[in-house]
């Protein structure tokens, strides 16, 4: 067991846990942050992407020890003053979502994205959500949510 | 409105519906939400049918012993049936209401109108609440099948553009999920499966074992059933992987490596004739020689493998044992099937036992929900009073959940001089569908579940019997709607196959639509005719030729395709009463021998529109599913066990091969609704085949077609 901090949605916290522990495990149990989902733990589908320094990040395999003085954002970061953020609004807008567990890390990969690029070309936007899967087939919605922000009309 | 179960079950009106003093109304239902927006569709209906703001109406969770008991939300059946019964339950309430109203108000009935929830009497200033009337009490009486229900020219909120109830709290991060829970005093829990199917613990290693339980893991045998469950979840993980590599299992034989579409045709199995999609007892005929007048006669057989539910977050419970009671928090679509099971499994008094649902990752049928949860429940029974939140990881529910059954289809079909089918004949062989958990006579429901066959005492699964039901099973779709002449058609239900199956989105149908319209785009072919056209012929109901229209004419049907494209299309109508849909797919097969889908037009049916968002993606992302089932996905096994076991060895569709859907959704007001998560499924496979043979002039008939098959075919 070992103290380690974490820099979590502009919040500082410390916690104990084995140090290997991954991430995920990390911001879920301890830290209440449930919006990245455990879905492989594998690095093979997306659903628990955060932000670390604003790059896209899968967090169910690394430790959570690697990420110490690292801004990390999950989903839950993203809202402002209470309202979700023009990207997740445009998931809500375009129902972009059916089961809605591999939601928050498209979420989180298109605002990854968009943090860079605002414009992207829809290569771009497919290329940026190439390691995360979909099941309830809800990705044409997804590319629709991701191009409303793009164009400007969310 | 139609014969109800739900309501034949469940008559009281108090089971669906409740005003709360502040106003608020909670709708029960049976039918649960698994991503198919059923909540948001019975919320519009409530609010339609009592004239309140869509805001007041919340949809709760399902209980057992608090809601109503709609069986399992399967089958495309939840419109039909809880749909109906909510709205008998809401306006039986509101003509209740009224009346009441005007009792209290002293008016008579006719003048009362009502805004949100207000009740005012015309031209007067008389008015009374909801929640002034019946807020916190009882209704107290039944259901009527019959009241009087609004006008569909009246709607408001019906067939209208609505947000997607839960939509916010997902895609804020909200807990949603079972996942997601969080009790005092919580357990994380892992299973150590087995390598395979027949392995079994032969014995564990003391010093391991002694490790993980100095290291504060608790350790949970029964038998082979094998559990470790820790607070801290990575500890949990890290004990059961320990725990795994430190045990001696005898593996037995290992699973028999076979060739499944040999076995599926030469294994044992029981033959049925379908007589308008109902087996019948009785001898199968063999098949006829061709009509005298036949100026063609074609056969052909198509196949296609075992294929998983695949769902992203792996199947999850919370299980809690406290004194002689059970309470499981699952994400089953039949709560309480999953008790009646849970009861006969454990021995225990069926009302000690409760079982709620909570959504879990999308599941499209039977997925690991119902084991896991009985997983849960050992586990709290071994460890009383402690919360456990059991999680499947990736490779359980890869390598453990029940599969759709591998599948062959033998076709023959007889053209006339009318360039009509005179004589068609198919043959299905499969195994079963249905096997999700079912309490059955002589004891033998435990034998659907899991974990049941690893205990001490663990019984053997079950060997399932036919589903007699219409259109049920492997039969499912069997049956063409098309106007085909001398139909001998045939379920053969296979035994002895190797894998664990069970229900997945649209059962057999996949695989027999599959079949049907890649030999109806081969007789159109054979015959000379369009493939629309030899449909078009061949369909008598005018909805189905209306749905088949639309999607040809969006796709451009008739105009040129650009070089190097395939264009194809299939129809079919659920279960041949249920929604109908269209598929029709523009493709390439590039040099890669890759499948990339360019354009799609899909066109529904479902009668009545209420959730018009909610109804269009569940036809885009059937498509979708069912189009990664057609390009990339099949289960493997060897000896060893199954080989699927992680993403990388079981591909399923990516962002790389989305194409532009169009949808054309028919609205039928005046129809009754219709269930429509699974109407595209079977054209779905059926339209890329004919495209592919459009761009290539290759038929693929066993499903996947990855760039090896199309490489193998070309060969040919």
């Amino acid at each position: 067991m070992a103290k380690i901090s974490l820099k979590v949605n502009g919040k500082t916290q410390e916690v104990e846990c084995d140090p290997a522990t991954p991430l995920i495990y990390v911001l879920r149990n301890q830290l209440d942050l449930v919006g990245a989902k455990l879905g492989c733990g594998l690095e093979q589908c997306g659903a628990c992407a955060v932000m670390v320094d604003g790059e896209h990040t899968l967090s169910c395999v690394r430790a959570a020890s690697e990420f110490e003085g690292a801004e990390i954002t999950t989903v839950e970061g993203l809202a402002r003053d209470g309202k979700p953020s023009a990207l997740q609004q445009a998931f809500i807008d375009e129902g972009a979502a059916q089961c809605g567990y591999c939601t928050a890390g498209l979420v989180i990969a298109a605002t990854a994205l968009l943090e860079k690029n605002p414009k992207p070309a829809v290569a771009e936007v497919r290329e940026a959500l190439h390691e995360h899967l979909c099941r309830c087939g809800s990705h044409l919605r997804v590319l629709k949510a991701i191009d409303r922000v793009v164009q400007g009309g969310a | 409105m139609p014969d109800s179960a739900s309501l034949k079950k469940t008559p009281n009106l108090d089971k669906w519906i409740s005003i709360a003093s502040d106003g608020r109304i909670l709708i029960h239902t049976g039918k649960v939400d698994i991503g198919q927006r059923i909540s948001t569709a019975l919320a519009l209906i409530a609010a339609e049918e009592l004239d309140v703001d869509l805001g007041r109406i919340d949809i709760a969770r399902t209980e057992t012993g608090v809601d109503p008991d709609e069986g399992i939300t399967s089958g495309s059946n939840s419109m039909e049936e809880a749909g109906n019964a909510v709205r008998a339950a809401t306006a039986t309430a509101r003509r209740h209401l009224l009346s009441r109203a005007a009792d209290s108000l002293g008016v008579d009935v006719s003048t009362l109108e009502i805004s949100d929830g207000l009740i005012q009497s015309r031209g007067t200033n008389l008015s009374v609440t909801y929640q002034e009337l019946a807020g916190d009490q009882p209704f107290g009486i039944d259901v009527d099948p019959e009241a009087p229900v609004k006008d569909p020219a009246s709607y408001s909120v019906v067939g209208k553009p609505t947000v997607t109830r839960g939509l916010t709290e997902i895609v804020t991060g909200q807990p949603h999920f079972v996942q997601d829970m969080k009790m005092p005093g919580m357990l994380h829990a892992r299973i150590v499966r087995p390598p395979h199917y027949k392995a079994r613990l032969k014995a564990l290693d003391d010093n391991a074992a002694k490790r993980i339980t100095d290291g504060g893991c608790e350790l949970v045998r029964d038998g082979s059933f094998l559990a470790v469950a820790s607070a801290d979840e990575f500890a949990a993980v890290k004990a059961a992987e320990r725990l795994f590599e430190s045990s001696d299992w005898d593996l037995g034989d290992g699973l028999e490596p076979q060739d499944v579409y040999e076995r599926l045709v030469t294994n044992d199995r029981l033959s049925l004739p379908v007589v308008d999609g109902i087996p019948q007892k009785e001898v199968v005929n063999p098949i006829s020689p061709p009509p005298a007048e036949a100026t063609a006669t074609l056969n052909a057989r198509y196949e296609k493998p075992y294929l998983m539910h695949g769902s992203i977050g792996p199947s999850a419970a919370v299980a809690l044992a406290e004194g002689n009671k059970l309470t499981i928090w699952s994400h089953s679509q039949g709560v309480y099937v999953l008790r009646a099971s849970l009861s006969e499994a454990l021995g225990m008094d069926i009302d000690n036992l409760t079982v709620i649902h909570v959504p879990g990752s999308g599941c499209y049928g039977h997925n690991g929900a119902d084991d896991a949860a009985v997983d849960a429940a050992l586990i709290a029974l071994a460890l009383p009073g402690k919360p456990i939140l059991l999680k499947w990881t990736r490779e359980d529910e890869h390598a453990w959940e029940p599969y759709a059954s591998c599948m062959a289809m033998d076709l023959t079909a007889s053209i006339g001089n009318n360039g009509k089918v005179i004589a068609w004949s198919q043959d299905t062989y499969s195994d079963t569908y249905a096997m999700r958990p079912r309490p059955e006579p002589g004891g033998a429901g435990p034998a659907r579940l899991l974990a049941m066959q690893y205990r001490e005492d663990g019984v053997t699964p079950l060997v399932p019997k036919p589903n007699m039901s219409r259109h049920a099973g492997l039969h499912r779709n069997l049956d063409p709607l098309y106007s085909f002449e001398n139909k001998r058609l045939v379920k053969n239900l296979v035994r002895d196959l190797p894998l664990r199956t069970s229900a997945l989105r649209t059962l057999g149908a996949f695989g027999n639509v599959f079949a049907i319209e890649s030999f109806v785009d081969e007789l159109a072919e054979e015959a000379g005719v369009d493939p629309v056209t030899f449909r078009l012929n061949h369909l008598v109901d005018q909805r189905a030729k209306d749905v088949l229209q639309a999607a040809a004419d969006k796709i451009g049907w008739g105009s040129e395709v650009s070089e190097g494209r395939g264009r194809g299309i299939a129809f079919a109508q659920y279960k041949n009463i249920q929604a109908y849909a269209a598929v029709a797919v523009e493709l390439e097969v590039n040099d890669k021998a890759e499948i990339i889908m360019h354009r799609v037009a899909l066109a529904g049916d479902a009668g009545q529109v209420v959730d018009r968002a909610g109804l269009i993606a569940q036809y885009e992302g059937g498509f979708l599913q069912a189009a990664s089932w057609t390009l990339y996905e099949e289960v493997t096994f060897d000896q060893t066990g199954i080989t699927s076991r992680d993403w990388e060895t079981y591909p399923i569709l990516g962002f790389d091969n989305i194409p532009e859907i169009e949808t054309v959704m028919i609205d039928r007001p005046n129809e009754p609704f219709l269930g429509a998560g699974e109407a595209v499924s079977g054209p779905t496979a059926g339209a890329i085949a004919n495209a592919v043979h459009m761009a290539t002039g290759l038929r693929l008939r066993r499903l996947p077609f990855t760039p090896d098959a199309i490489r193998a075919a070309a060969m040919e």
